[in-house]
């Protein structure tokens, strides 16, 4: 009895123990409904496998879900490893559902103050010479703090990390001819929503690209299929999916989802066109709901920021008494989520470990306090980006440590 | 207090031309042996442009012809708004599917609701939102007449025009909207400060 409990929990690996206890109950069902029965073995080494088949399948073992609410979906931050998101894994965040576009009907027309309005179809886009990058998108409503019994998912799962392909708007700007006047772009998506934001044009000669493929294949349905605007380091909002238009002009066009959504209160003032997603992290484990033992931790998490790379991140295990660097894992990309991990030898006293990630503009994550004391009481929900603290208790019990301020 | 300065200046431009932390398309691909053009896609035609060309500029660009104002407006919002957005300013005791968008305090109040009479900085974003993507059920129904109707009825129930005020392509980017006032450009620029 005791024999095969610990093979299992040796079988389920210490990070993902959390992720598999949500789903204890139903534990025994899913193996039987995955695997057949006459296969499921305590000795595999005696029985032979499924042969090899068409699309490969997570391991019956593996339980990662998003999270969803009517409005949106998270990612679970605390089950991943490395900096990738699975595509399935991704979050979503849309106003009026996932649109079903078929990719042989699909055009994107690109017109407005352009020499030569043109319209691409997705066999065209494909034509053009093709970029991939990795870099991270992240809702800019993306913080919860109500409770303590919060997991990093729940805290701040509105943010995935892929790597995309697709061609650089600046190829096809070159193309249409934008004229020198233009100063703003309007993207329009394809969903019942018929979602529009305005653009800088200079995100376009940036980096800006429209992207048909995640993670090696073609983009989700959720994440804009098939082919979505990519404004790495910006709002998600801006990254306008399933992409149907866009429309050059000399001005923005003020759009719903510029001014009455996607601004803020800051001081007696309100804040638009909040493009770049300031540095951040979050320790993913250990987090709420693990239980941790007395000994060697391997703190770990992720950090990014919208500006640029990241520079360092701190963590601090005395309650931010003290701070030291953590270790990056190399390559650290440009407006990338990236991993850090600290070793520490926890003593079994009560305390509050915390991270904070400083980007290569020189911006420091702020607390709380920080952001309220430049914004105001008032200051919404939009683009938060505290510091966060887990609490350690005696027990080994982590919980979140809720950060109040309405 | 330094956002007082923001005030007054256009955050049109302000926006556009904000550093950045350095051109990246440079680094992800070289363009030095490409032609002038692909000769990949086609000449979109008036018509494709047209059919798609929906949305509407501050200065108006973009409205249709036609007309409404907000005594044939709220017969229609009754109708095909109501059910999901209400029609009081007051809280409801239900929660609605929609955002309530209504205010009786135009310009103050912010805290409380922010709806259209206190937080939406132009008129014709009402127009353009509604006529892209509500009802919330069947988007995209609306005839012109409808859109400019029930903009001008919830302009009324926001105490920014009266009941016989007629919108059209000129009336309605002209009306002023209390919250403009209060809307500036993001003044972050990465580095050290916390904004
Ligand atoms: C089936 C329910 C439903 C119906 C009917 C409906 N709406 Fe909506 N409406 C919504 C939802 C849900 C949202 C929020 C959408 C989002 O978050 O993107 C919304 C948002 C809005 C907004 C933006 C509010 C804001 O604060 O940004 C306006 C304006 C609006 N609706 C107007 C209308 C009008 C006018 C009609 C009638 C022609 C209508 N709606 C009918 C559900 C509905």
């Amino acid at each position: 009895m005791n024999k095969r409990k610990i093979s299992r929990r040796t079988l389920l690996g210490g990070a993902a123990t959390a992720a598999v206890m949500l789903f204890k109950s139903s534990y025994g069902r899913m193996i039987q409904t995955a695997i057949p029965e006459s296969l499921y073995t305590d000795d595999p080494t005696k029985v032979v496998g499924p042969p090899p088949g068409a699309v490969g399948a997570r391991s019956p073992f593996e339980h990662p879900v998003k999270k969803a609410s009517d409005t949106s979906s998270r990612t679970p931050l605390q089950d991943l490893y490395g900096t990738i998101t699975p595509a399935d894994l991704h979050y979503e965040r849309h106003h009026a559902g996932v649109p079903v576009i078929d990719p042989h009907k699909y055009e994107l027309l690109i017109h407005g103050m352009v020499d030569k309005p043109m319209v691409f179809t997705l066999a065209d886009l494909k034509r053009f010479p093709s970029v991939s990058r990795t870099c991270f998108l992240e809702c800019s409503g993306n913080f919860r703090s109500n409770k303590e019994t919060l997991t990093p998912q729940e805290i701040c799962g509105l943010t995935s990390q892929s790597e995309w392909t697709g061609v650089m708007l600046t190829t096809l700007f070159r193309e249409v001819g934008v004229q020198p006047r233009a100063s703003w772009f309007l993207a329009e998506g394809g969903d019942a929503a018929v979602m529009t934001r305005s653009v800088p044009v200079r995100k376009a000669w940036d980096d800006a690209m429209i992207v048909y493929a995640q993670n090696g294949e073609a983009i989700r349905p959720e994440q804009g299929y098939p082919a979505r605007l990519l404004l790495p380091g910006w709002e998600g909002n801006t990254n306008v999916k399933w992409l149907r238009r866009l429309e050059l002009s000399d001005q923005p066009f003020m759009t719903r989802e510029e001014t009455s959504r996607y601004t803020y209160p800051v001081k007696d003032r309100i804040r638009q066109f909040s493009f770049e997603m300031d540095a951040r992290s979050i320790i993913t484990f250990p987090a709420f709901p693990q239980q941790v033992e007395k000994g060697w931790i391997e703190i770990r998490g992720i950090a990014w920021s919208g500006w640029g790379k990241i520079a360092q991140v701190e963590v601090s295990t005395n309650a931010g008494k003290t701070w030291q660097p953590a270790r990056l894992q190399e390559p650290v990309l440009d407006k990338a989520h990236t991993a850090f991990r600290y070793l520490w030898q926890w003593n079994g006293e009560t305390t509050e470990i915390l991270s904070r990630a400083t980007d290569e503009t020189g911006y420091t994550q702020p607390t709380i306090q920080q952001l309220l004391n430049a914004r105001g009481a008032d200051m919404g929900g939009y683009h938060l980006n505290p510091v966060t603290a887990w609490v350690i208790q005696r027990d080994g019990k982590v919980l979140f440590r809720p950060e109040k301020w309405k | 207090m330094r956002l007082k300065t923001y005030i007054v200046l256009s955050y049109i431009t302000l926006a556009a031309c904000k550093p950045t932390t350095g051109s990246h398309t440079a680094l992800l691909q070289d363009t030095g042996s490409w032609p002038a053009s692909f000769h990949i896609g086609r000449r979109a035609t008036l018509a494709e442009i047209n059919a798609l060309d929906i949305d509407i500029r501050p200065d108006g660009k973009g409205l249709p012809p036609g007309q409404g104002n907000a005594l044939s407006g709220q017969t229609i919002y009754t109708a095909k708004c109501a059910a999901c957005h209400g029609t009081g300013t007051a809280a409801m005791n239900v929660q609605l599917p929609g955002p309530a968008l209504m205010n009786d305090s135009a310009g103050a109040n912010r805290k409380k609701l922010r709806t259209i009479g206190n937080y939406w900085p132009y008129a014709t974003t009402i127009f353009d939102y509604i006529r892209r993507s509500m009802p919330y059920n069947a988007p995209g129904t609306l005839t012109p007449d409808e859109v400019y109707s029930i903009t001008a009825y919830l302009l009324y129930a926001n105490r920014i025009i009266d009941q016989q005020t007629m919108m059209n392509a000129a009336s309605l980017p002209a009306v002023e909207m209390p919250a403009k006032k209060l809307f500036i450009a993001d003044d972050r620029q990465g580095g050290p400060e916390i904004r």
